[in-house]
């Protein structure tokens, strides 16, 4: 076995990588339009439901209990697949998963692939350990097409492109689609709908050849083996089921106990992320069809993922990080995520929920993981929408705590002692990011917030690294003000306090 | 040790603080929230799904099954088409009027043969009002997954109001999880690129919708 995939162990701490993406004007005016126009249709969306407390905490029980039964569940969904014609296989690092896909491709005699986006599969750098044993993965969501063939990282979770513009879009696709396959028109244009047309064309072809497909997992029901997967173009739909082989890679945080659970979800994922009644596409399919129905793959693998999960699961306050379900709010209202960009955080996680997984699923060890947890203001935006509740400042503070003092934590299974950062390289870098969140004059605004939420997260001083801070400057008095009334001042009406549409109403369409 | 073991054993480690008599699945997760958002009545209910379907830019159409023959050839003529898969257990009267030729929906036909179909013509399972969304089974009349996603052109007949329903909670009553189920709300649609909405990225890029009274409910409102 081998160590817990780092993801990019060199990569600079937050601060450093940060600071290059504030300079960056072109970035930063991206970042802020999208997030802002997210923001405010996201809004619309879930004001539309008068019962989203309610769904809000469903959805958080739902994924507290099963996260509590995770052993009884993982082996409840190994028997469903299988029984439904599916082959199980258990990874436990992201060496395994990945050796694990690239001899099931192997066994097909095949050398490419099609893939769904998947936050999973770019987890574990499966596109790079495929390359390596002679496989190309063609990334076929339009965002991570635009990724992949400009050689760059993703940026935001749902609109991973989200730092390029058209007129680099188009270059990209003008220069690099011919070396992967079918090239761009002759006079491209850089007009989004003629960029989304060459990409249909360069990936049709693609599609249509395809004998393996690899995709990840928003849902997977325990009671009944069902996979689910939502999406809004249909390169999902067709690496779902044109394929005659299927390898899905999937988080084991992913299980929901019975089909009914997905009521829930299906109702809070889509208004979450992209501020839709409905995403355009979802599919959701049980094994294998007989030969008779023949409808999508003859074979299908599921590959469960640990990579740090357990670990994570291990930590009573860090395992409500468990519960997201990648929709991407929380980066939408963050005002550090909106200056520093998603590249900053050094993993596939960006934003709030990458500040909280990423030190959990990795560890602290590295000077990016060691600062993640001082990535904040702590202004509480992101569990304010959150869907699953998750407190995400809790957490924060959580893991300023383990960084700065040491203490108990599990690595791979084991209880390691960790030792206090104090005095070393990464206390250097977390004190860096704390600066970085906390003198940024939102940020710091935001950051003044904190204590005025009546919750058990109270301090009078920061803790960790950001106590040296707080010690040189009083923090500001607490006002009464909620968080809610904050940020309708803040923001004005397009925030939280958006009028609900009614039938038939405009919400967030433009943002699929 | 293999790593299922391994996986199983770290998470019962990971675990040792929860109780044996830990609330039980039924009691844990409180089902408070709506069954539905809005009231029951049928009409405003099919109503409702004809404003969704056409804010998520499907064409929505209504007809009875007389005018239906006519309306789905005047569809298949609008787009164009020469061809038109139709799935197994479709109603053949609802092709009676098409000039396109009907290509049967085959188990050993490839995607590439699929990819010169232009149009295809299928039923569904169920729809759900509030989120305008068309939900299929591969059921009679509905077809393997890929014939609705290939070609460009899918026209979608919904029975209304029978299978008509307000919410997601209640299309998941109506579904059987062990099928090859596709949720569908709209063309396929990206905003990947500046946040910019293209309609029809590689599913297919119209969506026509017949809402087909069925005569068992109130007579049909005209389409918003
Ligand atoms: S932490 Fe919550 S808001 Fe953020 S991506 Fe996960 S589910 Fe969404």
């Amino acid at each position: 076995m081998s160590e817990t995939f780092l993801g990019m162990p060199s990569f600079p701490a937050f601060p450093v990588a940060a600071r290059a993406a504030v300079q960056d004007g072109t970035l930063r005016g991206n970042l802020r339009h999208a997030t802002h126009t997210i923001r405010a249709k996201r809004a619309k969306a879930v004001a539309e439901l008068p019962d989203w407390a309610e769904l809000r905490e469903a959805g958080r029980r739902i994924k507290d209990h099963t996260l509590r039964h995770l052993d009884r569940y993982l082996v409840q969904v190994e028997e469903a697949v299988t029984a439904a014609g599916g082959t199980v296989h258990w990874a436990a690092d992201a060496t395994e998963a990945n050796r694990i896909v690239a001899g099931l491709v192997r066994a097909t005699g095949e050398s490419e692939v099609v893939k769904v986006k998947s936050m999973a599969t770019q987890e574990i750098g499966l596109n790079e350990a495929l390359e390596a044993e002679g496989i190309r993965a063609y990334e076929t969501d339009l965002a991570e097409l635009i990724v992949q063939l400009g050689r760059d990282r993703p940026s935001h979770i749902l609109v991973p492109a989200i730092h390029r513009n058209r007129g680099e879009i188009r270059d990209v696709f003008r220069s690099e689609m011919g070396r992967w396959g079918r090239a761009a028109p002759d006079g491209l244009t850089d007009e989004p709908a003629d960029l989304a047309e060459a990409a249909r064309l360069h990936l049709r072809e693609k599609f249509l050849r395809a004998r393996v497909g690899v995709s990840g997992a928003n849902f997977v029901v325990a009671e009944t083996g069902t996979l689910v997967v939502v999406e809004s173009e249909g390169n999902g739909r067709m690496c779902l089921t044109l394929p005659e082989t299927l390898i899905s890679v999937v988080g084991i945080e992913k299980i929901v106990p019975t089909w009914r659970d997905l009521e829930v979800f299906l109702q809070t994922l889509p208004r979450s992320s992209t501020a839709e009644r409905m995403n355009p596409y979802t599919s959701m399919w049980t094994g294998t069809t007989d030969a008779e129905t023949a409808d999508g793959p003859r074979e299908f693998h599921l590959v469960l993922l640990d990579n740090g999960r357990t670990d994570t699961l291990a930590d009573e306050v860090g395992r409500q990080a468990l519960r997201c379900i990648r929709c991407s709010a929380c980066l939408n209202v963050c005002p550090v995520y909106e200056r520093a960009g998603g590249h900053a955080y050094g993993s596939v996680y960006p934003g709030p929920i990458g500040a909280i997984l990423s030190p959990q699923l990795r560890g602290t060890a590295s000077a990016v993981d060691a600062s993640l947890p001082y990535a904040s203001s702590l202004c509480g935006a992101c569990y304010e929408v959150c869907p699953v509740a998750i407190d995400i400042p809790e957490v924060l503070v959580h893991l300023r705590e383990r960084v700065a003092e040491g203490g108990r934590a599990t690595r791979e299974g084991s209880t390691v002692v960790l030792r206090p950062a104090r005095g070393h390289a990464v206390e250097r870098a977390a004190m860096r990011a704390a600066r970085w969140a906390l003198t940024r004059p939102a940020a710091l605004r935001t950051g003044q917030r904190i204590a005025g939420r009546a919750r058990r997260l109270q301090p009078r001083s920061l803790p960790g690294p950001g106590r040296a801070w707080s010690a040189s400057r009083d923090l500001p008095a607490v006002p009464a003000e909620p968080f809610r009334d904050w940020w309708r001042r803040i923001y004005g009406a397009g925030g939280t306090a958006a009028a609900r549409p009614g039938p038939g109403g405009d919400t967030g369409k433009d943002t699929r | 040790m293999s790593s299922r073991d391994r996986i199983l054993g770290r998470v019962r480690r990971a675990l040792a603080d929860v109780p044996r008599d830990d609330t039980p699945y039924e009691q844990a997760v409180p089902r408070t929230y709506l069954r539905r958002h809005g009231d029951t009545d049928a009409g405003r209910t099919v109503a409702l799904l004809a404003a969704r379907l056409a804010d998520y830019r499907a064409d929505v159409h209504r007809t009875d099954p007389a005018g239906l023959p006519e309306l789905v050839a005047r569809l298949l003529a609008a787009r164009g088409a020469d061809s038109v898969v139709v799935p197994a257990g479709l109603d053949p009267g609802w092709l009676a009027a098409a000039a396109a030729t009907a290509v049967p929906d085959r188990p050993e036909s490839t995607p590439r043969e699929l990819d010169r179909i232009d149009s295809v013509v299928t039923g569904c399972a169920v729809a759900v009002a509030e989120t305008g969304t068309l939900v299929l089974d591969g059921g009679p009349g509905q077809g393997r997954r890929r014939i609705t996603l290939v070609p460009d052109h899918h026209v979608c007949v919904v029975r209304v109001p029978a299978q008509v329903v307000s919410s997601v909670p209640e299309a998941l009553e109506r579904l059987d999880p062990a099928r090859p189920l596709t949720w569908i709300s709209g063309p396929s649609a990206t905003s990947d690129i500046e946040l910019d909405r293209v309609e029809g990225v590689h599913g297919p890029r119209a969506l026509d919708v017949v809402l087909l009274a069925d005569g068992d409910g109130p007579p049909p409102e005209p389409a918003a």
